[in-house]
């Protein structure tokens, strides 16, 4: 190849890159996916391949779905991403924290195709966020936890001193006291996502604390693994971890991003579809109670469900005062509720918490 | 407060999957052959434990299919690295991406099942723990006392002295790589059979690395390798533990520890002999280097 | 029976033939691999070796090749010049890492300042970090005797645990509620390593590689040292003799080899990385060392070697994206393909013989 070839071939990709990739109604929509891990991951990229099938399933042949699997955050994202775009996306789906800057990147280079980033913060002209109120899941399984543990102790295996994670812990803690008041919680950081080894053995070192039940925001099926040896119970998380019913996995908070998929693809089908930042709970279908089992009983389970319901009804709100930080000043006054920008930004405990946030 | 024998007990189990990818390791490198596919060897391990044991209902039929799967694994290495001179570290690198790989290829008809639970044994310890316990030993014996064990070290000390003692140097190396598959595979077993009683892509987490470190940090001997395992699976264990009794660690400095540690036997073991021009004890004399016998 | 023989010289054919049949071979093995797991054998390698070349998308996808290749050549060519020696590099991949954060260090510490002087000096910074951290195997093994192997080897582990550190403390982008990560250089136009001629891909880090690949070349062929360096590797008493100092070749490579792994870090993360993040090192160190082999320690071998690894990650990108290929299958092919280049060489090698007595 010479050098004029090579100009004409990228001035070919400067007009790929500002023409539209045009999408009539005839042809189906194409729709791409990004993902951190193995969609076989039983876990994080699971759920979200699980929500591409039912994008599949919800629109059959009037889309066509395709996806990356294993594309580590960084030096490859753009590139990834980029790919997905000449294939022909016309929306794509970009689902870990660190594509953010890619996904922006990439997006300015192609105006006309429509992205979505999961859990990121960052919005453009055609960028849009979405995320989970994963919160609202943990106050069920705290409210279980509360009423189930015998030692009152109560344990928690984080992964990052993350907003989220943080309000996973105190929105585990609320409403786990608010059942139990003499409930105790131990929280360790595992320092990662996935790694089944660390995991279990975080799962131990909460379990030769006294600790009998436990919340996890790691993604393998490594702590429920050790809670059944010992005859202790968990949650399932990410996924349902329905193989570890009734017990130890009691219940789960399950991520069902095919409801926040289906929903956005079909405003760009009908032509609503807007940047947005869509931060969805258990009302909006994203974030799933999985089925709470016979190892509970009646009425836990019944007072669980009613909480789900009240939450995903809008009747309830998780951080609701009378709340104070762990530090012991006032955060929310009574009946007050938390806002958004606060919860995103969250890097503290509430009052009760005797853990400390690693800094 | 932190009961220490409880805190052991848990160190035991936690240590089972690298001791025992160690302990192969270190059989391999005795042989003078540097294997860095400990990780590529485990997953597959722990994919085709996971799977035997699911099928056969069996664990203990899994764990000897991971040994067997390892060893299987291995073998593109040691043609490699012994028939087709090819350079150890590179061909090793090229086995883990290859393991895997393999192992998310064919993994995808077990994923979402559970193994069948464990019996077990003395203490509420795994009867695999045992195992890796008694292999420490049974290492030790072979490669000090037996005289299969001399002339494994006899060719990795000098291959071309042990070449020209009439031992064969490809047959004891390639029989030490399949071993150290073994081992590695087992090892990866405990993480799906034991610990996680699942299969997902990834699970080993790098388990394999961790034992590549712990071969140097034993200096070469059996015993070390316990004491490194201990001493690796320790950190990690001992800070989880601390951090659930509520006492502020910190993580990412603490696990850099033991890395610096094995740095700092292996200088100071390497200046001593420096010193006194001892042989024995430290790195095989051939450890990585190609063996080509001229006659 | 069959015997291995050494050679003394390799016949130019034979050189460029044994990677074509090794590459040839794998097509065959990964064909049955494709159709075993059943994917259009033919469709499969088209695209992950022709596609990324002259297919659709190409002239997005050729310069690509260039940036993906960038790294593994410039760490390569410096792993070559030691492995020429018999000196055994193996922790690139923990210089890389050490490279990327006292380059981005430099970066984080002028922020928001602009000034010309700023990326000459992250460069200068992620060189020396990953001269640095080269040298302590160099340093313990000339003073203690410890195997440079397994010291550089153990320093990747302690450079992977810095950069989580760092990403989570001391260089936590301030802006970034609360995630981990560093602040992004591509954002901050004195410290960032953009494309240099759009359309091209082209960053300063692939310049930097193909001077690599033309300094190594000239070093190991027309100068002294390089002279040296291939006396140590195949006769070292000889050339201790002949009054080359060990512990100066020893500090020489594991030094230069650094210092490239380090600048290699450094461009990684102020052009497509763009971040310190815990995973700031994703395999290059290590990839590397593959490339230097499948390069046959020489500087257009690498230069070739790393881009046929580039052209493996791109294209396999590409039959995930039309063909549905699962990555893991790309991964077993990539894993194949490196067996089968490092066992061909066997051939520029040896020369094959009956064996005559018996």
């Amino acid at each position: 190849m010479n050098r004029r070839q090579l100009i004409a071939s990228v001035a070919a990709l400067t007009t790929i890159s500002l023409a539209a990739p045009t999408w009539a109604q005839d042809e189906p929509l194409k729709v791409g996916f990004i993902y951190v891990g193995p969609i076989s991951d039983g876990g994080w990229t699971y759920q979200h391949d699980q929500g591409r099938l039912a994008v599949e399933a919800e629109f059959g042949d009037r889309v066509e779905t395709t996806y990356l699997e294993s594309v580590p955050e960084g030096v490859d994202a753009e590139r990834a991403l980029t790919q997905l775009a000449l294939a022909g996306n016309d929306v794509i789906y970009a689902t870990s924290f660190g594509y953010m800057d890619a996904v922006i990147n990439v997006a300015a280079k192609f105006p006309d195709v429509k992205f979505e980033h999961n859990t990121g913060y960052k919005r453009a002209d055609n960028v849009g966020t979405y995320d989970g109120r994963f919160y609202e899941g943990r106050a069920v399984t705290g409210t279980i936890a509360g009423r189930m543990t015998k030692t009152n102790k109560i344990g928690y295996i984080a992964t990052f001193p993350i907003p989220e994670v943080i309000q996973g812990i105190n929105s585990a803690y609320i409403h786990a006291k608010k059942v139990n008041p003499d409930v105790e919680m131990k929280v360790v950081w595992a320092y990662t996502w996935f790694d089944p080894a660390k995991e279990a053995d975080a799962a131990n070192a909460l379990m030769a604390e006294g600790v009998d039940v436990i919340l996890q925001h790691t993604n393998s099926t490594a702590p429920l693994a050790q809670l059944q040896q010992q005859g202790k119970i968990g949650f399932g998380q990410a996924a349902d971890m329905a193989s570890f019913a009734p017990s130890p996995r009691v219940s789960s908070v399950y991520n069902n991003w095919g409801a926040h998929y289906v929903k956005s693809v079909g405003r760009i089908l009908d032509g609503t579809w807007k940047p947005e930042a869509v931060w969805g709970g258990i009302g909006d279908g994203i974030v799933a109670i999985g089925e709470i089992t016979e190892a509970v009983p009646a009425e836990v389970k019944a007072e669980a469900e009613a909480l789900r319901d009240k939450i995903g009804a809008g009747e309830y709100h998780p951080f609701t005062g009378p709340l104070n930080k762990a530090d012991g000043s006032a955060w929310l006054a009574e009946g007050q509720t938390a806002t958004d920008e606060e919860l995103s930004g969250m890097n503290f405990f509430v009052e009760g918490i005797t853990a400390e946030i690693p800094q | 407060m932190i009961d220490p024998v409880a805190l052991f007990l848990l160190l035991l189990s936690a240590s089972t999957p690298i001791l025992f990818a160690a302990l192969g390791e270190l059989v391999v490198e005795r042989a003078g052959v540097l294997n860095l596919g400990v990780e590529g060897m485990m997953i597959v391990g722990a994919l085709s434990g996971f799977a035997a044991a699911y099928h056969t209902g069996n664990p203990f039929l899994g764990f000897a299919a991971a040994a067997g799967a390892g060893a299987l694994v291995a073998l593109p290495f040691a043609i490699l690295t012994q028939f087709l001179m090819s350079n150890q570290v590179a061909s090793g690198l090229a086995l883990t991406l290859f393991g895997l790989g393999l192992a998310a290829l064919f993994g995808k008809p077990v994923e979402g099942v559970k193994a069948p639970a464990m019996i077990s044994g003395p203490l509420g310890l795994n009867w695999i723990v045992w195992l890796g316990l008694l292999m420490v030993p049974a290492i030790w014996w072979f490669l000090n006392r037996s005289r299969a064990g001399l002339i494994l070290r006899g060719v990795g000390e000098n291959h071309d002295a042990a070449h020209a003692l009439g031992y064969n140097v490809r047959r004891v190396r390639i029989a030490a790589i399949a071993f150290g598959g073994a081992m590695a595979g087992v090892g990866g077993a405990f993480i799906s059979i034991a610990t996680v009683l699942q299969w997902t892509e990834g699970m080993t987490a790098g388990a394999g690395w961790i034992a590549l470190a712990i071969v140097v940090f034993s200096n070469w001997t059996a015993p070390g390798v316990l004491a490194g395992a201990w001493l690796f699976g320790g950190v990690t264990v001992l800070q989880l533990r601390l951090q659930a009794a509520g006492v502020r660690v910190p993580v990412q400095l603490l696990s850099m520890a033991p890395y610096l540690a094995t740095i700092i036997v292996l200088v100071a073991i390497s200046a001593r002999q420096k010193l006194s021009r001892r042989a024995g004890g430290t790195a095989p004399g051939s450890l990585g280097q190609d063996f080509h016998a001229l006659r | 029976m069959i015997r291995l023989v050494p050679r003394t010289d390799t016949p130019a054919l034979l050189q460029i033939a044994t990677p074509i049949l090794a590459v040839l071979a794998t097509m065959i093995a990964g064909g049955i691999l494709f159709a075993i797991m059943g994917h259009d054998p033919v469709a499969a390698i088209r695209t992950i070796f022709w596609d990324p070349l002259f297919g659709p998308a190409a002239s997005y996808s050729r310069p690509q090749l260039l940036v993906k290749a960038a790294p593994l050549i410039l760490i390569a060519s410096g792993l070559a010049v030691g492995f020429r020696a018999g000196i055994w590099n193996i922790g690139a991949e923990g210089q890389y890492i050490i490279g990327a954060i006292t380059g981005a260090a430099v970066a984080l510490a002028a922020y928001p300042a602009e000034g010309m002087w700023i990326f000459p000096a992250m460069v200068i910074a992620g060189a020396v970090g990953g001269w640095a951290w080269g040298m302590i195997p160099a340093l313990l093994g000339n003073w203690f005797g410890a195997s440079e192997i397994l010291v550089s080897l153990m320093l990747v582990y302690v450079a992977q645990r810095i950069a989580a550190w760092m990403a989570f403390g001391p260089m936590k982008n301030p802006e970034g509620f609360g995630m981990p990560g560093s602040r992004n250089l591509q954002q901050y136009p004195a410290a960032a390593n953009p494309e240099l001629v759009a359309g091209t891909g082209a960053h300063w880090g692939v310049v930097a590689a193909a001077l690599a690949v033309l300094a190594t070349w000239f070093l190991m062929s027309r100068h002294i040292r390089g002279f040296h360096i291939r006396a140590a590797g195949i006769a070292p008493r000889a050339a201790r003799f002949a009054g080359v100092k060990p512990e100066t070749l020893v500090a020489f490579c594991l030094g230069l080899s650094g210092a490239l792994a380090g600048m290699a870090g450094l461009f990684e993360v102020a052009g497509p990385a763009g971040q310190i993040t815990d995973k700031v090192g994703v395999g290059y160190g290590f990839t590397a060392i593959i490339v230097a082999f499948l390069g046959r320690l020489h500087p257009v071998g690498i230069l070739l070697a790393g881009l046929l690894l580039a052209l493996t990650y791109i294209g396999g990108e590409l039959a995930q994206l039309t063909m549905n290929l699962p990555a893991a299958t790309v991964q077993v092919f990539q894993g194949m393909l490196l067996f089968f280049l490092l066992g061909f060489d066997l051939l520029t090698r040896y020369r094959i013989a009956r064996r005559i007595t018996a």
